[in-house]
């Protein structure tokens, strides 16, 4: 064992260097600590339910912080993914009659135009992704507000295999379908930025665009790319959201989008482009969800709830930039 | 001999930029009733003297004196009151505001402003125009009466007559032949020795950082000026295969060639072919047109007429993707611009292998092998490889040149590979042009160091004032023939 102060300062000056080496395990520690505090709290959170309802909170959430991943790789965002999902979702619940696939099929599709129209804005009008996507969450929300009382007046509920997918679980009730479905996007979106020409390129974008352009690479086919890919994923998160509560409305994915994108700041992507991964989005979209629960068990009032969350976020980022500025 | 008082006393100024040393030591001494010519090389410090002697840097060393009386101006406005205006090469004017703001935000005297803007038949300029809808011949013009308006002791003048047509700068000339007789003194810095020799008294030069030479325009010619400005040449790299390699067959056949290409006023005329194995040189004073060339050959600009062709075919470079799959690849003169600064290296040299989108659901099977040959043929120093930006200058130059010797190309254009390089680097830069070329590119090069040419270059031509104006054998070219020429003197 360690005595010394001089031993256990080289041991942390180890340590240290470990964590910036290797942030990701950092990520999954603050989890745990997350996860004991709020079995502290709660004895009851410590056990298989705890975890599944957990992470039945971090499946949509982690997807929707997936898309702002891939945009903030390249120095954009989208503003309207939660409006996306919400518009995904009641796309889907309208469509519930002609069975699930095509009600999914719809759903997606929604998410396929819109994050094709904020890739062509941002890439080729080349109008600031924030405002770009502010818009566009402005403009379906007006949409949908007046399509709820016209095209879409049918069903609000969605069908029965969108419900089982989203809320129920199997080997026997204890792992719920939406997080396969949130681990199998999870592969595909680690695969894509590791392993994939586009993937690099999203990195390269996001670090100096001019090189890449002087490269030969048509740079605005690759955000335009990302932000149909971003809106593939919230219509898929939206979808998840409405089979969880069984029924849609213009407000049911509101909540989730300053969370998606403080999930992938916490798990170190830069929103300035270039730099993140999505390994550390999956812990930020954990722990925040973690740190859902426990404001819940802590019963106290909203207003403490927010001041907790907010300064834990804060303290999160922070952490994470200290982190990489001394590398 | 009986000359006037000194009115400007500049000893020993030196300043530096980080590391990039742009003026050692300079003395120069401006006396009244004198319009005293700065001349030098690009690179030579005259915009630095301009800047500390307007206030904009301080010189970390050395002294100012105006009148006898220390002036070591700290800020423009010390400078303004200590009796300096300065026209920089830029407009320094708001474009977003109109005139009349612009004026008011740098308490400008109106009247006396318009007195000064009439006599370049100014005077009914509307004061409400925004500065970004003048042209740039304007620009100057009111930046100018502006100046004078201070009435100031001395006036500086930084390649005012570059953007001003003949007739204005005709208007000019004899307004500072006035301005000089009512005991205002100007310096004034110029590519153009024609004006020199016709209104300056004196002339400075600077050369790498200190004044080498103060002539008397009266009793000397343009080609002693031309002499005086390049002195003793300088060390070159020593292990470069200086007339190693055989000159170019003139049967080779022409890769690249542009046709009558013209953009706006930058860029005239110019026509010229490089052909397979050649290294082509091209020569030009700042500011010539050189970089917009570059520009539309590249992809980045459109030209307002003229054709590329690549294999005698013509070709319409839309963007830098169009340029690249014809296999014409740009270096730029910023390296920062093709580089990615917080990705490694690898991720650097790689990045030109995935640019259609059939490449981009996977990557390139051969792409470890290339990356590992760009490192190896240029050697690449990969100590500090998981970041760019913390490499070197010069391993960031070789990186910039490596992610085209990763993707392969067949003409290179390069726009002032060396600039900023230590020697070494500088020489195995030489070596490598001239390999790929032997290996059957076509290069343009464009360097802003003359002695480069004869070691690269087949041949080479030399550019000014949107023109091609001459062309020679690289191998016989010297600084003297280029400057010369670069001066539109041929």
């Amino acid at each position: 064992m360690v005595d010394s102060a001089a031993a256990a300062t080289t041991v942390r000056a180890r340590l240290a260097a470990k964590a910036r080496a290797n942030p990701s395990v950092v990520l999954g520690g603050v989890c745990l600590l997350l996860v004991l505090v709020t079995g502290f709290i709660e004895p009851e959170y410590l056990s298989l339910n705890g975890a599944r309802s957990s992470l039945l909170q971090a499946a949509p959430l982690g997807i929707l912080a997936g898309a702002q991943t891939i945009l903030m790789l390249t120095g954009g965002i989208d503003l309207s993914v939660t409006m996306i999902a919400t518009g995904s979702a009641y796309v889907a619940a309208s469509q519930s009659s002609h069975g699930a696939a095509v009600a999914i099929l719809m759903g997606v599709a929604v998410g396929l135009v819109v994050g094709a129209a904020n890739g062509v804005g941002v890439a080729v009008f080349r109008v600031n992704p924030l405002i770009m996507t502010l818009a566009m969450s402005g403009i379906m929300l007006g949409t949908f507000t007046a399509w709820t009382q016209s095209i879409l007046r049918g069903s609000t509920v969605v069908a029965p295999f969108i419900k089982e997918l989203a809320a129920g679980s199997f080997l026997g009730n204890r792992l719920p379908y939406s997080v396969v479905v949130w681990a199998a996007i999870s592969l595909i979106l680690i695969w894509l930025l590791r392993r994939t020409g586009w993937g690099r390129l999203l990195y390269a974008v996001g670090d100096n665009e001019t090189a890449v352009r002087l490269a030969g690479v048509r740079t605005w086919q690759v955000r335009i790319a990302a932000y149909i890919a971003a809106g593939i994923l919230g219509s898929i998160a939206g979808i998840l959201l409405a089979g969880r509560t069984g029924a849609v409305d213009l407000q049911l994915a509101n909540a989730f989008l300053l969370p998606s994108v403080a999930a992938a700041v916490i798990g170190g992507t830069s929103i300035f482009g270039g730099v993140g991964g999505y390994t550390g989005t999956i812990l930020g979209a954990l722990i925040l969800s973690v740190l859902n629960s426990m404001l819940t068990f802590l019963n106290v009032g909203q207003d403490i709830q927010q001041l907790v969350y907010g300064t834990i976020v804060l303290a999160l980022a922070w952490g994470y930039a200290g982190l990489a500025n001394r590398e | 001999m009986n000359r006037p008082s000194p009115l400007l006393t500049i000893s020993g100024v030196a300043k530096a930029y980080g590391s990039v040393v742009a003026l050692k030591a300079v003395d120069m001494t401006v006396r009244r009733h004198e319009i005293h010519a700065l001349l030098g090389a690009n690179g030579a410090g005259k915009s630095t003297l301009v800047r500390i002697l307007a206030g904009v840097h301080p010189a970390d060393r050395g002294t100012l004196e105006v009148e006898g009386k220390t002036a070591n101006f700290r800020t423009p406005v010390e400078a303004m009151r200590g009796g300096m205006a300065t026209v920089f090469q830029d407009p320094a004017l708001i474009r977003d505001l109109t005139i009349a703001q612009n004026l008011r935000l740098s308490q400008t005297d109106p009247a006396t402003f318009a007195q000064w803007l009439d006599e370049f038949d100014l005077g009914s300029l509307d004061r409400d125009r925004m500065v970004r809808d003048l042209p740039l011949d304007i620009l100057r013009l009111v930046d100018l009466a502006r100046a004078l308006a201070l009435n100031p002791k001395i006036l500086l003048l930084d390649e005012i007559t570059a953007a001003l047509t003949a007739d204005q700068a005709e208007k000019l000339f004899e307004l500072l032949d006035r301005l000089k007789s009512d005991g205002c003194s100007v310096v004034l810095i110029t590519h153009r020795l024609a004006e020199v020799m016709r209104i300056c008294d004196t002339a400075t030069i600077l050369r790498d950082g200190r004044n080498v030479a103060e002539l008397e325009v009266g009793g000397i010619t343009q080609q002693e000026l031309v002499h005086a400005m390049l002195g003793s040449p300088v060390d070159l790299a020593p292990d470069t295969p200086a007339g190693t390699t055989a000159p170019t067959p003139a049967d080779a056949e022409t890769v690249f060639a542009v046709e009558e290409l013209a953009s706006g006023e930058a860029v005239r005329q110019v026509s010229f072919a490089v052909r397979r194995g050649e290294v082509l040189g091209l020569v030009a004073l700042e500011g010539q047109g050189q970089e917009r060339v570059f520009d539309i050959l590249c992809g980045e600009r459109r030209p307002s007429s003229g054709r590329i062709l690549v294999d005698g075919s013509p070709c319409r470079f839309l963007s830098p993707a169009d340029a690249v799959r014809q296999g014409v690849v740009l270096i730029p003169g910023d390296r920062l611009q093709a580089l990615l600064p917080s990705l490694p290296v690898y991720q650097n040299l790689v990045v030109t292998l995935i640019t259609r989108i059939r490449q981009w659901l996977g990557l390139p099977a051969d792409e470890r092998a290339r990356a590992a040959n760009a490192i190896d043929s240029l050697s690449i120093d990969t100590r500090a490889a998981a970041q760019v930006r913390r490499l070197s200058g010069g391993n960031q130059q070789k990186v910039a040149i490596g992610r085209w010797l990763v993707s392969g190309f067949r003409t290179l254009l390069c726009f002032d590979p060396t600039r900023g390089i230590d020697i070494q680097t500088k020489g195995e830069i030489y070596a490598l042009l001239r390999k790929l070329a032997a290996d059957g590119a076509a290069v343009l090069l464009y360097t802003s160091e003359l002695a480069e040419i004869p070691l690269v270059c087949d041949r080479v031509l030399v550019m000014h004032n949107g023109l091609i104006v001459d062309e020679q054998v690289a191998a016989q070219a010297t600084e003297a023939s280029l400057l010369t020429a670069a001066h539109g003197l041929v």
